[in-house]
């Protein structure tokens, strides 16, 4: 009994001290293998009187059992320590630097944003997007808009043209969003809501005119719209892109060809800081021309202007995009220049919405 | 227009202030631009005398004078105006003044080592003019020591007001008043109807002849003065000149300038003693010239309206009168002319010949026809008044036309276009005031618009005249209904397209232009532009003359106009129209990029997380399919062709197409002779995407995705390398290993690219990796030999390739 004693004593002390899991291996072969010492004393059973057994038997199985525990309660110790090991060993440093995703560092022009912001507005008032080519004829940029030939009102648009033509016919580039009222008027019957966003274009060139510029016009035409339906469009459309609660319109008699009565509007506002704020203040800013659609453009469309009447204004989409986001200089808007599109233009998630507010 | 309170108030009778008339004049259409107070600015200068003037002991053009100043001892001041002379009353600013004109303010100084207390001003110092030659020469006996601004009237405001072209009324303070008035600002003062009658008939006659043409001129009236004497216009009507900026001549050249500003009724007057036989008002003829007024010459033609006598051209009929018989101060017998123009050969002759004058402003618009005779008299009355002399009876030719239009105008008008509620005596009320005839008292009522307002055309022009004089602040705001259910969509296919290709663009890193849409004629050139019709007549510059054919010009140099700054890696993309002829259906919408240097989609510049890398024409190609993804075209469908544009590297660009007619976008690297002619630097890859050749989304029945097949079996992956030849596409090969097996391959990827050892030369190996999806039943190793096989196969009848050993 004492050798098993001794023997028990010196294989726990071994598996306690086994540094690996292959030491330990070792250990188990050489107690519990086939040849091991336990394995050997178990085989002597046999040969035992019964008496013996008894004793031998139990003691055996309980050394036997006592050791299989030691060994498999060191192999654990042994793996937890092997992988904190490997795992000391895999650290890197978090801290290295990542660049930023394309979708982080990408930008949408303002142009496009404040158009996209335009059109959730109109879009949700039953307006549809119309569009028209930028080179035009002298008929739809002008005559069919009621500017006579020859009349000084032509001379207020710096127009670009094209080289006379062998027939005599001198095309142009479009000086407003208009000439797309007339297309729309005559290629579809009122009722008609439409926004025309587009570029336009006019000779001149300073600070605060480049020859390209862009224009969003409005149109309504049916049978009851009036100045008074045009001054509740203009205060929804401006509120809502403005994104404040109250805006106070002041209209004043103006002229423009194609529409009769013609207005400008002028906005209450803030200009006490370094920055125009809408809708609070007592300052007045013209931001818009509008007016009722002119029985001459009406009857130029083949609509009856005793049956149908209608509104439409203009503004600079650019324009827009100035006030809105504080850009102080309009020539920048074409130089492409990656500091600014970084600094003025949009994330391509921020898709305007009315529900998620349009800039935010 | 420009006009001062107290002219206004000449023709208006009001207590209203400054501030309420600006505020009115905006309101009623006449926006009010500027109110400029020159006193206030100039209320520290005085007048002084100059008491001694002496030669600078150090300059050869100055001069120190002895000034004085009203009060105290004399002030030594150093003058360098040619016209500093003993004697002289001019007006002095002392030390501590700001002198507008130079933006200075006085100080005491040594000139050339004499002390200056001060100096004497030029008119354009004082901003009352542009006249420098010398210092203000005041009448001597203009009082020494009064504030010069009291005393030349400057106290009194200008006005200055923006005027649309649709009112020449108001192209005279008369018809601003007479708006005012209506618009219940005081009254109307009535202006004379006295007629000077005539002592001796015109000995001067007057023929229109314009044979079987159009008359060009309508009506001419014609008088002589004799006998009077011309010189300096009176003070009063020099101010006025002065304050709205027009220098005054001499009186009877001033008192047409004051008639046009006044009356809104240009005149012409000649030296009647310069006047040879008639006159005649005819068509120009090619080849004559005309010195006008102006000191310029003028060659017209038979498109012109000219007077003309026996010495040929005297005027240009409204727009310039002639140098040979202007009026000067010699002058003892004046010929007035008052007439009607054919307002558009005014415009037209005036664009013609560049010549931009007040006469031309009105005539264009169109003046009262009814006033050609009343203002003639009270031309005459002026003249008579101001020079003396004895007046002719006055000639007309041709006759002054009525162009009475009657307007059947419903009242309900007014409510109907501006929503307004005006009762019937408003309206009436208004429309009388401005000067419409009216007659009827029923819901319709007769208008006639005054001839002073060629304007108006129609009931809409009356509805505008009722509005703006009650108030547009009357107009209530009204909600537009709304229309139909929530949410249509107003957005066409094209929106959609452009909006999509633009959003995945941005996401891919690239930042937004927007670029002119006219290019250098040499840049348009480079990518299959610069055709004549695209050309620009009158482009603001030489590098702005062409319409765009493609977007990558204006985007590969705005790269370079970044990379001059310092930030040569950048990413640029434009959604725009680009122009292929001048119909409207030329002109297409295109969706383009361009990566410079670096930018990469990973990032630009340096990286300690990957080796840094410089653009390649895969770059660009995996742009222009992303877009085309989001932009709806069936990418799994595209075919890639190499035959890109020139303006790429042919060996490194490819198309791609649905068909080999249909090109969707092209890619590449840009060719460095492209680069060498735009003069920038590469290395610079770019694409374009034609977003009007995407097929059109069919209209689905339904909006159901259909159920998810989804196999339970096991996909079985099987790897194959293939040495082909050099030149064969690897499109080729995917495409024949996918066709192998139309049924149990669902993918075939490309993992790896060789050249070199082990390859034979002109030679390289493609690895593919080929997804086996089994769908009845698991594939038994004979069966997937069998599919390796037929690859194999396939591969190498479409390839000439073998598998690699």
């Amino acid at each position: 009994m004492s050798d098993l004693n001794t023997l028990e004593t010196e294989l726990l002390a071994a598996v306690e001290s086994a540094a690996s899991e292959a030491e330990l291996e070792e250990i188990r072969v050489s107690a519990l293998g086939k040849k091991g010492k336990i394995s050997e004393q178990m085989k002597t059973l046999g040969k035992m009187s019964p008496e013996e057994r008894q004793t031998m038997g139990p003691a055996l199985n309980g050394l036997k059992a006592r050791v299989t525990e030691a060994i498999a309660t060191r192999k654990t110790v042994l793996a937890e320590a092997a992988l904190e090991a490997r795992l000391a060993s895999e650290s890197v440093d978090v801290t290295l630097p990542l660049r930023p995703g394309p979708i982080e560092s990408g930008r949408i022009h303002p142009v496009s944003q404040v158009t996209d912001e335009l059109t959730a507005i109109f879009a949700d008032m039953g307006f549809a997007i119309a569009e028209g080519p930028d080179i035009e004829t002298d008929e739809l940029n002008f005559t069919a808009l009621n500017f006579p030939e020859g009349h000084p009102a032509r001379e207020m648009h710096d127009t670009f043209f094209f080289n006379e033509k062998e027939d005599g016919e001198r095309l142009l580039l479009r000086t407003h969003t208009s000439p797309v009222q007339i297309r729309t008027m005559r290629n579809q019957e009122p009722p008609i809501r439409v926004i025309i966003p587009g570029r336009t274009y006019r000779c001149d060139s300073d600070q605060t005119h480049t020859p390209m510029f862009h224009q969003v016009e409005g149109l309504v035409i049916d049978k009851a719209s009036h100045i008074g339906h045009l001054k509740g469009t203009l205060e929804e459309f401006l509120k809502a892109f403005f994104e404040v609660d109250n805006v106070t319109l002041r209209f004043r008699p103006s002229f423009f060809p194609f529409t009769e009565p013609s207005m400008e509007v002028d906005v209450q506002c803030d200009r006490s800081g370094g920055e125009v704020k809408i809708g609070e203040g007592s300052d007045w800013m013209e931001i818009l021309g509008c007016g009722m659609v002119h029985p001459n453009v009406l009857r130029n469309c083949g609509l009856d202007p005793d049956v149908y009447q209608g509104f439409a204004w203009g503004i600079g989409i650019d324009r827009l995009a100035m006030l809105k986001y504080g850009m102080p200089d309009l020539r920048a808007f074409f130089d492409a220049d990656v500091r600014w599109i970084q600094h003025y233009g949009f994330r391509p998630l921020d898709l305007p919405t009315l529900f998620g507010g349009l800039s935010s | 227009m420009k006009f001062t309170l107290s002219w206004l108030k000449e023709h208006l009778e009001t207590d209203a202030s400054l501030e309420e008339i600006v505020e009115k004049l905006t309101m009623i259409g006449l926006e009010v631009e500027e109110v400029t107070d020159r006193a206030a600015k100039l209320s520290h200068f005085k007048i002084a005398k100059v008491l001694d003037a002496e030669q600078h002991p150090n300059a050869d053009r100055l001069r120190v004078l002895k000034v004085d100043t009203g009060e105290g001892e004399p002030l030594q001041i150093v003058c360098g105006a040619p016209n500093a002379r003993t004697g002289l009353v001019g007006v002095l600013g002392r030390p501590g003044d700001y002198v507008p004109g130079l933006d200075v303010t006085l100080s005491v100084g040594k000139i050339r080592d004499v002390e200056s207390f001060g100096m004497m001003c030029s008119e354009r110092e004082l901003e009352l003019s542009e006249e420098h030659d010398g210092i203000i020469d005041l009448p001597e006996d203009a009082p020494v020591g009064v504030s010069y601004a009291e005393w030349a009237g400057l106290s009194d405001p200008i006005i200055e007001i923006g005027l649309t072209p649709n009112r020449p009324d108001c192209t005279g303070v008369y018809g601003i008043a007479r708006d005012l008035a209506a618009a219940g600002v005081g009254r109307l003062k009535e202006r004379s109807h006295d007629q000077v009658r005539g002592a001796f008939p015109c000995p001067t006659g007057v023929k229109l002849d314009f044979g079987e043409t159009k008359p060009l001129c309508k009506a001419f009236g014609l008088r002589l003065v004799k006998g009077i004497k011309n010189g300096p216009s009176p003070k009063w009507m020099q101010d006025r000149l002065l304050a709205i900026g027009l220098r005054p001549i001499n009186t009877l050249v001033d008192i047409t300038n004051y008639m046009t500003f006044d009356q809104g009724r240009p005149l012409h007057v000649f030296d009647a003693a310069k006047v040879k036989g008639d006159l005649v008002v005819r068509r120009g003829a090619k080849g004559e010239t005309i010195e006008g007024l102006n000191g310029k010459s003028y060659e017209v033609d038979d498109s012109i309206c000219v007077i003309s006598d026996d010495n040929g051209l005297e005027s240009i009929g409204g727009i310039l009168g002639g140098e040979i018989s202007g009026c000067t101060e010699e002058t003892t017998d004046v010929l007035i002319e008052s007439a009607l123009w054919d307002e558009d050969t005014i415009a037209a002759t005036g664009r013609k010949l560049g010549v931009n004058t007040d006469a031309r402003y009105r005539f264009e618009r169109g003046v009262d026809p009814d006033y050609m005779l009343p203002g003639l008299e009270a031309a005459t009355k002026l003249v008579l008044d101001l020079c003396g002399g004895e007046a002719s009876d006055v000639v007309v030719s041709g006759r002054v036309p009525d162009d009475t239009n009657i307007i059947e105008f419903p009242l309900s008008e007014v409510k109907r276009l501006s929503g307004i509620d005006a009762s019937v005596a408003e309206i009436n009320v208004v429309l009388k005031a401005l000067g419409f005839w009216i007659s009827g008292s029923g819901a319709t009522i007769k208008v006639a618009a005054p001839n002073w307002r060629p304007d108006i055309e129609g009931k809409a022009d009356l509805v505008e005249e009722v509005v703006r004089i009650i108030g547009l602040d009357r107009v209530p705001s009204t909600p537009l209904p709304r229309t139909g259910n929530v949410g249509a969509k107003v957005l066409t296919p094209g929106q959609i397209r452009r909006s999509r290709a633009r959003r995945s663009l941005a996401s891919r890193g690239l930042n937004e232009a927007v670029t002119w849409s006219f290019i250098a004629k040499v840049e348009a050139e480079a990518f299959g532009g610069g055709k004549p019709e695209l050309t620009l007549a009158n482009p603001i510059s030489s590098d702005m003359s062409e319409m765009r054919p493609s977007l990558l010009p204006g985007l590969l140099t705005a790269a370079q106009r970044n990379a001059d700054r310092g930030f040569p890696d950048v990413g640029l993309f434009e959604v725009g129209q680009i122009f292929e002829g001048d119909a409207p259906n030329d002109q297409k919408m295109v969706a383009a990029g361009i990566r410079r240097g670096t930018a990469v989609l990973e990032g630009q510049g340096r990286h300690w997380s990957a080796p840094t890398r410089t653009v390649s024409v895969f770059d660009a190609k995996a742009d222009a399919l992303a877009a085309l993804a989001a932009a709806g075209a069936p990418v799994d469908k595209l075919q890639v062709y190499v035959d890109a544009p020139d303006y790429f590297h042919p060996g490194r660009s490819g198309a791609l197409k649905l068909g080999p007619k249909n090109t969707l976008a092209v890619f590449g690297e840009i060719h460095p002779r492209t680069l060498g002619v735009l003069d920038i630097e590469g290395p610079l890859v770019g694409f374009e995407i034609y977003l009007d050749n995407l097929p059109v989304p069919k209209g689905k029945a339904s909006r159901s995705k259909g159920a998810l097949n989804a196999s339970d079996l096991m996909p079985v992956r099987r790897d194959f390398a293939f040495v082909v030849g050099q030149e064969v596409p690897a499109e080729t090969l995917l495409k024949a290993a996918r066709g192998a097996e139309k049924t149990l391959i669902s993918d075939v990827t490309l993992f790896d690219v060789y050249e070199g050892k082990g390859i034979p030369e002109d030679h390289k190996s493609l690895a593919i990796d080929v997804t086996l999806q089994p769908k009845q039943k698991t594939l038994t190793d004979e069966e997937i030999e069998a599919i390796g096989q037929k690859i194999i196969a396939s591969v190498q009848k479409a390839t000439g390739g073998t598998l690699r050993g």
